[in-house]
């Protein structure tokens, strides 16, 4: 255990009473006292507090400003980084040569500065591949910053009293504000499917403003177990699991990250690594395509299950890349690969759980429509 | 009530012997969505698979304790998991299995040894 990492919040996610477990090298709080059930209805009802220092945050400027940071970028992925507004935030991928995803993560247009939040199991290698790409910007990871999500539809209500101007924000706008807890910076997005913020704080002040935060009766402290089956209903991919560096952009239905001006016939077409895959695939498809999957009955379909056509078939078609309990649909929900011609939505595949062919139905993403404020 | 290693907890009721998971176990497991159950008639050999049990954190076996017949199974599980939660020792049953042999509950646990086992 010595050699794990802690976040600056470690010592209060023990006196909240949290069960602590390694991720990504960090010890982190997967539960605490209310479940991963109840933590889960909380944050969709009322507000949920995250810890998410492990994630890596940088800050990446040029002296020829955002323009010089965006062409850059855009060597590394397929995004339109160049089209991004002042203030605002978008979703973005590293690709390798051969079209699969390196890691997926958050980029944010702040003047003339670039803000990127990256996952923390794959900070280590992000950070030097942008370093070592990005010839002529300097790429400064942000280590005196804790990093918390704050989601749920009481999410604004609650950070406005404490972060005035919080709440004029919308869906994927960042802003620099000033605070009885110093400067924070805050982006209105998260990984739940809820309205919400991610708010990067000061280590020195973060316990103070998750205290702050706490004390409001809408808000709980969430775990990682919710984390998880929160993301997993509002359709989000998990790094490692529904995507790396062996899948593509369109096997994933990442597809609409990819803005028009990087495809095909756009005036900024190409120019990253694995284009050369991704985007003939954008045009024709790939072979097989991630989708979302309800397994009939209460029994959820675990990450590794492999999917048959039928119930007797030998080979698989496709496999599971992520499974959990819905709280919220009261229902057990998958996502994982199958093969394209068996993507469509109502197609029903067969999983094996413990020897057994199960039926699941491929169906639209998300299980939980997102409650973002647009 | 007897205990077993694998925290199962054993309660004769007549004939038969009523058999469920601790609260300890539960409280481990976390909040549980599924359990399957095993047929009633199935003769099951001590350590075999009977149950599993899905919980928000992984699927976890439970084995039968003891040799003998599955004669009833608690139905009310499939719609309300839950319960294993709310009160593992009392409705949160999973099983009663007959024995012809009493006997291999001889070297359980009891309570006290049992709260000494987990500590």
């Amino acid at each position: 255990m010595s050699d794990l990492k802690v976040t600056v919040l470690n010592a209060l996610h023990r006196e909240l009473g949290a069960k602590m477990v390694p991720f990504a090298g960090y010890d982190m709080p997967v539960q605490y006292p209310m479940g991963v059930m109840k933590e889960h209805l909380h944050c969709r009802a009322q507000a949920g507090l995250f810890d998410v220092s492990h994630m890596g945050q940088v800050v990446i400027t040029a002296p020829g400003g955002y323009a010089e940071i965006a062409a850059a970028m855009e060597a590394l992925v397929p995004v339109d980084v160049a089209g991004l507004a002042d203030g605002r935030q978008r979703y973005a991928m590293f690709t390798n040569a051969l079209g699969g995803i390196e890691d997926d993560f958050m980029i944010a247009r702040r003047g003339e500065e670039m803000f990127v939040v990256v996952n923390a199991s794959r900070k280590d290698a992000d950070i030097p591949r942008m370093t070592k790409a990005m010839t002529g910007c300097t790429v400064t990871e942000v280590t005196d910053r804790a990093l918390l999500a704050l989601q749920g539809p009481e999410a604004e209500t609650v950070l406005e009293a404490l972060v005035p101007g919080a709440a004029a924000m919308r869906f994927m706008d960042i802003a620099v504000l000033p605070s009885e807890y110093g400067e924070v910076w805050l982006s209105r997005s998260g990984y739940t499917g809820e309205d919400g913020y991610e708010i990067s704080v000061e280590e020195g002040r973060a316990e103070e403003l998750a205290r702050a935060l706490l004390a409001h009766d809408a808000v709980e402290p969430i775990g990682l177990g919710a984390r998880d089956s929160l993301r997993l209903e509002a359709g989000l991919c998990l790094y490692g699991n529904d995507i790396d560096a062996g899948t593509t952009p369109v096997e994933a239905n990442l597809g609409w990250a990819i803005q028009k001006v990087r495809r095909a016939g756009g005036t900024r077409a190409g120019g990253f690594p694995g284009a050369d895959v991704i985007l003939p695939q954008l045009v024709s498809g790939a072979e097989r395509r991630r989708v979302g999957l309800s397994p009939e009955g209460r029994a959820p379909m675990r990450e590794g299950t492999p999917l048959f056509a039928d119930e007797t078939a030998e080979t698989a078609i496709g496999t599971i890349t992520s499974g959990a309990f819905g709280p919220s649909i009261e229902a057990p929900m998958s996502m994982g690969y199958v093969s394209t011609d068996l993507a469509a939505p109502g197609t029903t595949v067969y999983g094996e759980v413990r020897g057994k062919r199960l039926p699941a139905k491929v169906v639209a993403l998300p299980f939980k429509p997102a409650n973002f404020k647009r | 009530m007897k205990f077993t290693e694998e925290h199962e907890w054993l309660r004769v009721e007549d004939d038969l012997i009523v058999v469920g998971i601790t609260e300890h176990a539960a409280e481990q497991l976390g909040d549980i969505v599924f359990v399957e159950l095993p047929e009633v008639g199935t003769e099951v050999v001590k350590d075999d698979e009977v149950v599993v049990i899905e919980s928000v954190k992984a699927a976890s076996d439970i084995l039968a304790p003891i040799d003998g017949e599955i004669v009833e199974v608690n139905e009310t599980l499939a719609d309300a998991p839950s319960t294993v939660n709310e009160d593992a020792i009392g409705n949160g049953w999973f099983f009663k299995i007959k024995t012809d042999d009493m006997s291999q509950l001889d070297d359980m646990m009891d309570e006290a040894a049992y709260k000494k086992f987990i500590g």
